[in-house]
């Protein structure tokens, strides 16, 4: 190496130290402390004492709570996710038509994707109150007898889905950005060739937004996996733990009943779960995401 | 889809044309629907804001009113001073401001630093470095957060702002990820121009690339606003004094420990949305375009 790219090699890492410190102190450290965490019974206050697989053992043979969080959190996955994705995909293809104006919609649309957190939370409980809320006398004006949204155990659960589809617009404009980056130059060949609306969309629009269709499939996996506050501020997990997600489990045991140990050990199977879907879809996806560079042989 | 069809699209088959519409008209309509559409929709959307706005101005016996009445018989303005005043939400509010400027801080020191490394600089083992910023983007907050309270509890740290704020100084992954892409589409002539005038490498970093970054530090600048401002999670868990809490945490405990007073509950919760839609009818264009461009490059 020269005497400059030594120089240049030595402010490169002054440069990216910073992060380097965080990756270690934030990020590495803690996920190899709460692997050893998991092994351990440990309240916090007393140093933490090495029980082996006890914790996992207990989580799968007798902890009918552990099942139930994540048979709720994975059936708000199976609700949700396809709602969005759909929801996100139909929003950016009105917004991509070119009319003037549209950055006006635009706009509108994504105002959900800025506001979060217990206030949209508040907010949508008060707007699906089952007696005086806005949603049901929307609905009693077409002759439907709306549900009791957050409070039946039934619709609780749906309902904090139906909520999440609020903020496609964040979605659609990822959606939008892909629908901008296809040449136009293949609609209008396939238009030469006869092919109708439906056979465009089709065989041209949805293969080439693949791409983002996985981008928007694994970032709603994972957050999904996160669904926190609602259940925390709306439901508290009921009625009838219908709304108990993992991460409400998850941070009762570690924040409440400081049961660390056990907190850890859930993490830890929650963060094993994301990874397996995550390289699941990756595998999977050579087979349906289509890659432009791929094709040309690149 | 109608609509989409309808603006300026010549269907080439099948297509019974009516004698009475010329095209021009036709092209006319297909817009005057796509509009009519589109409101509506966006109306449906703010429906949620709009019925914030309406229960913040009423009256207390009008806010149980069935069917709800949308325009309150007279706005109710002290409503807003009376959410301020009985619970500290102007604490609040100053609280989260300092952890908003505080992280602010932290990001754009960190953030342009080491994007500049792995976007222009040569070192060996940049590329799996950088590989590693992409893959932490991915890690969930799940699994670090107990050893990360762990970690804040050793240096006595809960109950107070440094586990909120230490991280912002490592550089948040992903505005790095979207800094580095900036970056690397300034051309490189500019820091040889500039080392040949015997700029250093840092000098080139805030001179030369760094005021040409302005559409990346925007976004930087926008999302660790609302990151912050939105965050409940965290500060739920590192904060216990009432008088350190958050905005959000002062609305969940709003929630939590009072019998519910809607009308003033959505005055609150409407003082806590407003700074973030304000900030956003300022930079909506940057953030749309910023946050488009990521799904994509990766």
């Amino acid at each position: 190496m020269s005497r400059r790219a030594r120089r240049e090699a030595l402010e490169g890492y002054l440069s990216i130290l910073p992060w380097v410190i965080g990756f270690l102190v934030f990020t590495f450290g803690p996920i190899v402390a709460s692997i050893y965490f998991g092994f351990t019974e440990w309240s916090i206050t007393r140093p933490p004492r090495w029980i082996g697989l006890d914790n996992y053992v207990r989580m799968f043979t007798r902890d009918p709570l552990f099942w139930t969080s994540l048979k709720v959190t994975s059936s708000y996955v199976v609700m949700a996710l396809p709602l969005q994705l759909v929801g996100g995909l139909a929003l950016s293809l009105l917004l991509n038509i070119k009319v003037r104006g549209m950055n006006v919609y635009r706009t509108i649309f994504y105002i959900p994707a800025v506001i979060s957190g217990v206030a949209v939370a508040l907010m949508w409980m008060w707007l699906m109150q089952p007696d005086y809320g806005v949603i049901n006398s929307l609905l009693a004006l077409v002759g439907i007898q709306g549900p009791k949204w957050f409070w039946d155990p039934k619709w609780a659960l749906p309902s904090v889905a139906i909520m999440s589809v609020w903020k496609v617009g964040g979605g659609a404009v990822i959606y939008l950005a892909g629908l901008q980056n296809i040449p136009p130059h293949l609609y209008e060949a396939a238009e030469i060739d006869g092919a109708g609306r439906w056979p465009r969309f089709w065989h041209i629009t949805v293969p080439l937004l693949t791409p983002t269709i996985f981008f928007q499939l694994i970032v709603g996996l994972i957050e999904a996996f996160k669904v926190f506050t609602e259940a925390f501020v709306i439901t508290k997990g009921g009625p009838l733990n219908a709304t108990y997600f993992y991460m409400l489990y998850l941070y009762e045991e570690a924040f409440q009943n400081f049961n660390m140990g056990y907190a850890s050990a859930l993490a830890w199977v929650l963060t094993l779960i994301i990874l397996t879907s995550t390289i699941i879809l990756h595998v999977t996806s050579s087979r349906w995401v289509y890659y432009e560079a791929e094709e040309r042989g690149a | 889809m109608t609509q989409k069809a309808s603006v300026g699209t010549i269907r080439p088959r099948g297509v019974i044309r009516s004698p009475l519409l010329s095209r021009q008209t036709r092209r006319w309509l297909g817009a005057g629907i796509t509009y009519l559409g589109m409101t509506t929709l966006a109306f449906f959307f703010m429906i949620p804001l709009l019925w914030m706005l309406s229960t913040a101005l009423k009256a207390r016996w009008e806010v149980f009113a069935w069917p709800p009445q949308w325009i309150p018989q007279e706005p109710h303005w002290e409503n807003f001073r009376e959410a301020l005043t009985r619970y500290p939400f102007g604490r609040f509010t100053m609280n989260t401001a300092l952890l908003v400027v505080a992280n602010t801080i932290g990001e754009l020191l960190s953030v342009p630093l080491v994007a500049y490394a792995f976007a222009r600089l040569r070192f060996p083992g940049r590329r799996s470095l950088f590989m590693l910023v992409i893959a932490t983007m991915m890690i969930p907050l799940q699994a670090k957060i107990i050893p990360l309270y762990a970690l804040f509890h050793r240096l006595g740290m809960i109950d107070t702002y440094w586990p909120l704020i230490l991280p912002s100084f490592a550089g948040d992954p992903f505005f790095i990820f979207l800094m580095v892409q900036y970056m690397r589409t300034i051309p490189f002539d500019l820091d040889d121009a500039a080392r040949i005038d015997g700029a250093g490498t840092w000098g080139i970093l805030y001179r030369v690339i760094l005021p040409l970054c302005r559409p990346p530090l925007t976004i930087v600048v926008v999302y660790t606003f609302l990151w912050t401002w939105n965050e409940f999670l965290k500060p739920l868990i590192y904060l216990n004094d009432f008088h350190s809490f958050t905005i959000q945490l002062g609305l969940a405990m709003f929630r939590g420990r009072y019998s519910v007073e809607w009308n003033l509950f959505m005055a609150a919760t409407l003082i806590s949305v407003l700074p973030v839609l304000v900030v956003y009818f300022f930079v909506q264009k940057q953030l749309i375009g910023g946050i488009a461009s990521v799904g994509l490059k990766g």
